[in-house]
């Protein structure tokens, strides 16, 4: 017993490694004089001119900000449509086209994104030429396809905050004289509150970080970071790309640690109290 | 088990042929109800008899596939949930998470466009009742069990429905909750005057609870009547089995005169007589059934020869206020007898003695298939 | 429940088929609609004008005749051109043995945080999906500076001693599965975690209980009992990496290409787009299968939540 424990530890630790390794190289050589990127300088480092030359850098900002943009407002519509989607399926009941509105949501999951990168820019194209719109590709057109495959994920996780928890409490509602529409926006929408708000950061998250699709779909002038950051790691290292990593991971480790902590503490609240109730409340 | 009086001119809901189909499966077959004001009318069965499904279309969360609901006169049909002048309280209980106690209990207020002060009025009242004021502002994962089921009784009962339905309203509550519980909700429909219909599979929430029975089996209504009539008439075997325990016996009817019939049941040794007459064809298939603890047991033999047999005691479960004897008569049939613990140990009938069995000829209900 | 109510509801019927239709439309347009349009370009000639495609239905003024042009032959290139077959082969071995070893880096570390202390597991979890939300990207190009032959495994194997000269790490198929397997580790994990931290550990004891060693206990009810876990990972990870373009275009070898590479060399260098629509569509053949049982295993969990 105590050796599987032991080896069970290790595996763990070992993945682990495996897994913060190289971003922790990242980390470390971002602080590196050196140009030579993975030779430590030992006499001038830890420096920080690459983060310096970072802010210099109007490209990369630039395409930060589009990136920024694109990403929100993907999350908004994925989220929008999602969570449709997701009621439609797990409350709607049967309906014409039911399973090919499920095929179409759980497809994007998997679909290699160079695929759905073609069949978004070959649509864009032949609408161009029938409608004339979208006339060329931009912000407009990255928004449009990341909506759609981040909508997929939105999808999957309100079906399944959705599937978790009973429909009596919306037909509870309904039996207290509340209309299908109010039923919705005061007991199904809070309730699945916590699902949108993971929805939109993972459909943010996965917009941010595109690179295949957004390079079919988009156009000139309209260049995302991934697709800046693609075109210079290609050509080689390069430190100022380490810099905006270890900013980057920095963002996130922050946020998801804040809302672990968050988390781990509402619940702690909540079996407290419950385990309080129960002790008190037996008349 | 006090019968309480029903007011029959004062028919309230009105059941009327209805159907429920699901696909292939007929989930309640027929159904033809009427429920007074003021009453408290249990449907209770097995799972899967259809009780859940009759409830719901009472709600509106399901479409009869035929027949009728009138509810104080007024057809439901295509009547939303929202719109019925009913109220449900769910088995899970169904509290929104979200909200506290108060707001809980708020919300069917709030759906109708009642003034503030009114609701606020309202549901004040409403947890005084149920003696929750002092919870108002908790969260429903705040609250015990026994406290979840009054917010949802209050809940239901603040919109003053015209039929409160229940489904398993006792069923997520531990025993010793359920008892006192049970006098609860009695109380309170006597204070408030509603009507209730609750869903049950539980009999002996059933007899407490309800002022009549209708018992339910493969979605039909197999008998109506008062906890008595159910418990000493039944007019099935199903019935007599589901409700209580029972003997039953297959016979022929061999003598049928108005006042009394005799009753020729192999199983027996002996002829049944009954001092009640029934209407049967001669030499009809019949059953007899005969509630265990109708049964007498003794060491010597009754002074009637009438309606008496001789058996071995082969099992004795001691159930502390009763004991529950299996006598095994001489063509093999196991008969279930109880008899109240009253004596002193010592003279309690045991293991392997010879006993005489007998039973009033009142006792006895006849059943024909 | 809801549902039948739902579909009863009469005066309901005008808003319900425009919450169904919003989303409907909108994949119909931008998910379904796109793979039409890709499979009608991969049957026609190529154009050097704008859009780069003939129509397939044309109505020609001149000889007043409706004239409808298949072409064939971009999927007959496929076959003729051994690049293309040796390409998809290629994809297919780097995807199947990535997956491979994901399944058996990931299966131990999602059985070991599904059997730690609940306090702990949630840290653990964390700590797995954390590299998951910073980009994919930026993970991938670490590597770069890992693998180069001056980069920091090589530099370090150097400094002590272990090697004489650097070892080619880059540009191979090794770094290409190290590539997709850490990129991917995450999507092997998850499912697995949730596939074993709901099983009853009473099951082992019963197998205990039984005579069953550990090990043979394992690998009667606990492997046996992961099996959805275990498909769902691997067609998590298989699908995307066989169609996966940045990581062998960062870490790959340049003498043999993945199909994602190809793919996208034929669209924006050769500018040969019904090619490319023929060499979309035969992955997306490949890969039919696969999705399908994804889908299969989906829609599975879902009913199990809901019972």
């Amino acid at each position: 017993m105590r050796q599987r424990g032991w080896f069970r530890g290790a595996m763990l630790a070992l993945g682990l490694a495996f897994l913060y390794v190289p971003i922790l190289s990242m980390i470390v050589f971002s602080f590196n004089n050196s140009r030579l990127v993975t030779v430590w300088d030992r006499d001038n480092s830890p420096t920080l001119r690459w983060y310096v030359r970072l802010l210099e850098n109007d490209q990369l900002l630039g395409a930060a900000w589009i990136s920024i943009k694109v990403a929100a407002m993907s999350a908004c519509g994925a989220v929008i449509l999602g969570t449709l989607a997701g009621v439609v399926l797990t409350r709607f009941g049967p309906f014409r086209g039911r399973a090919f509105l499920s095929a179409m949501t759980t497809a994007p999951l998997v679909m290699p994104e160079i695929i759905t990168g073609i069949a978004m820019l070959l649509l864009f194209v032949a609408l161009e030429q029938a409608i004339g719109w979208p006339s060329g590709r931009g912000m407009s057109t990255i928004t449009i396809a990341h909506i759609t495959f981040a909508m997929a994920y939105v999808t999957v996780i309100v079906q399944s905050r959705l599937a978790g928890f009973d429909d009596s409490l919306e037909e509870a509602a309904l039996d207290l004289g509340a209309k299908p529409a109010t039923v919705f926006f005061r007991i199904t929408l809070p309730l699945i509150a916590p699902a949108l708000v993971s929805g939109w950061l993972l459909a943010f998250t996965l917009s941010w970080d595109d690179v295949v699709i957004a390079q079919f779909v988009s156009g000139p002038g309209s260049s995302t970071l991934p697709m800046e950051i693609f075109s210079r790691v290609r050509r080689g290292v390069s430190p100022d790309i380490n810099a905006l990593a270890t900013l980057m991971v920095l963002v996130v480790a922050v946020g998801v640690v804040l809302s672990t902590l968050y988390m781990r503490r509402e619940e702690q609240r909540r079996s407290r109290e419950e385990r309080m109730a129960h002790n008190d409340g037996n008349p | 088990m006090a019968e309480r009086v029903v007011d029959r001119h004062n028919e309230y809901l009105r059941i009327e042929g209805v159907s429920k189909r699901f696909g292939d499966f007929v989930a309640v077959d027929n159904v033809s109800l009427s429920i007074y004001k003021g009453e408290i009318f249990c449907l209770l069965g097995g799972s899967g008899c259809g009780k859940t499904t009759l409830l719901r279309m009472l709600a509106g969360f399901e479409t009869p596939s035929s027949g009728r609901i009138l509810i104080d006169g007024q057809d439901m049909a295509g009547i939303p949930p929202y719109e019925r002048p009913v109220n449900m309280m769910f088995q899970s209980y169904a509290l929104f998470p979200h909200m506290t106690v108060m707001q809980n209990v708020a919300f069917g207020l709030e759906q109708e466009g009642i003034d503030k002060n009114d609701i606020r009025r309202r549901v004040d009242d409403m947890l005084g009742i149920v003696k929750l004021g002092d919870f108002a502002k908790r969260k429903p994962h705040q609250l015990s069990g026994g406290q979840r089921q009054r917010v949802a009784l209050a809940r239901a009962l603040v919109k003053k429905p015209k039929l409160l339905l229940l489904d398993e309203p006792l069923g997520a509550l531990d025993k010793k909750l359920r008892e006192h519980t049970q006098f609860e909700l009695i109380n309170l429909q006597e204070q408030l005057g509603v009507t209730f219909v609750v869903v049950t599979h539980d009999q002996e929430e059933a007899m407490t609870l309800a002022s009549r029975i209708g018992v339910m089996n493969k979605g039909q209504i197999v008998q109506v009547g008062t906890p008595t009539d159910i418990y000493e008439f039944p007019n099935s075997r199903f019935v007599a089995d589901f409700i209580g325990s029972v003997n039953m016996f297959e016979g022929k009817l061999i003598e049928d005169e108005p006042a009394h019939v005799r009753i020729g049941c192999p199983e027996l040794e002996t002829t049944v007589f009954v001092s009640h007459g029934i209407s049967a064809p001669p030499e009809a298939p019949v059953t007899v059934a005969i509630r265990p603890e109708k049964i007498e047991m003794s060491r010597s033999a009754p002074v009637s020869g009438e309606n008496h047999v001789t058996g071995v005691v082969k099992e004795i479960a001691y159930m502390g206020d009763m004991s529950i004897y299996l006598v095994r008569l001489s063509s093999g049939r196991l008969v279930r007898v109880t008899i109240p613990n009253v004596e002193r140990h010592d003279e309690r009938i045991v293991w392997d003695e010879t006993v005489h069995l007998s039973w009033h000829p009142s006792s006895p209900v006849v059943l024909i298939q | 429940m809801y549902r039948s109510l739902l579909s009863t509801v009469k005066n309901w019927t005008q808003p319900r088929s425009l919450v169904i239709g919003v989303p409907y439309l909108w994949l119909l347009a931008f998910f379904a609609i796109p793979f039409v349009i890709v499979l009608k370009i991969s049957f026609s000639w190529m154009q050097p004008i704008q859009p780069g495609y003939a129509p397939l239905i044309e109505w020609v003024e001149e000889t007043r005749r409706l004239v409808v042009s298949f072409n064939f032959d971009n999927y007959q290139v496929l076959l003729r051109e051994s690049l293309y077959v040796e390409t998809f082969l290629y994809s297919v071995k780097v995807a199947a043995v990535s997956t491979f070893w994901c399944l058996l880096i990931g299966y131990p570390m999602a059985y070991a945080i599904a059997r730690s202390k609940p306090s702990t597991r949630n840290l653990l979890l964390m700590l797995i999906i954390l590299p998951f939300w910073t980009s994919f990207l930026l993970r991938v190009y670490a590597w770069v500076g890992l693998l180069k032959t001056n980069g920091v495994i090589n530099n370090t194997l150097l400094a002590l001693g272990l090697i004489d000269q650097p070892l080619t790490l880059l540009y191979s198929d090794f770094a290409v599965y190290i590539g997709i397997v850490y990129s991917y580790l995450p999507f092997m994990i998850l499912p697995l975690y949730s596939n074993l931290e709901k099983h009853d550990l009473t099951l082992l004891e019963a197998a205990a209980d039984l005579g069953a060693r550990p090990v043979k206990a394992f690998m009667k009810v606990t492997l046996p009992l992961s099996m959805p876990g275990i498909v769902a990972g691997c067609l998590l990870v298989f699908i995307p990496a066989v169609g996966e373009f940045v990581i062998p275009s960062l870490l790959g070898r340049t003498d043999q290409l993945m199909i994602g590479t190809v793919l996208s060399a034929q669209f924006f260098g050769a500018r040969n787009w019904p090619v490319a629509g023929a060499v979309a569509i035969v992955l997306l053949l490949v890969l039919l299968l696969p999705i399908l049982l994804f889908q299969r295993h989906q829609r599975r969990e879902l009913e199990a939540v809901r019972r």
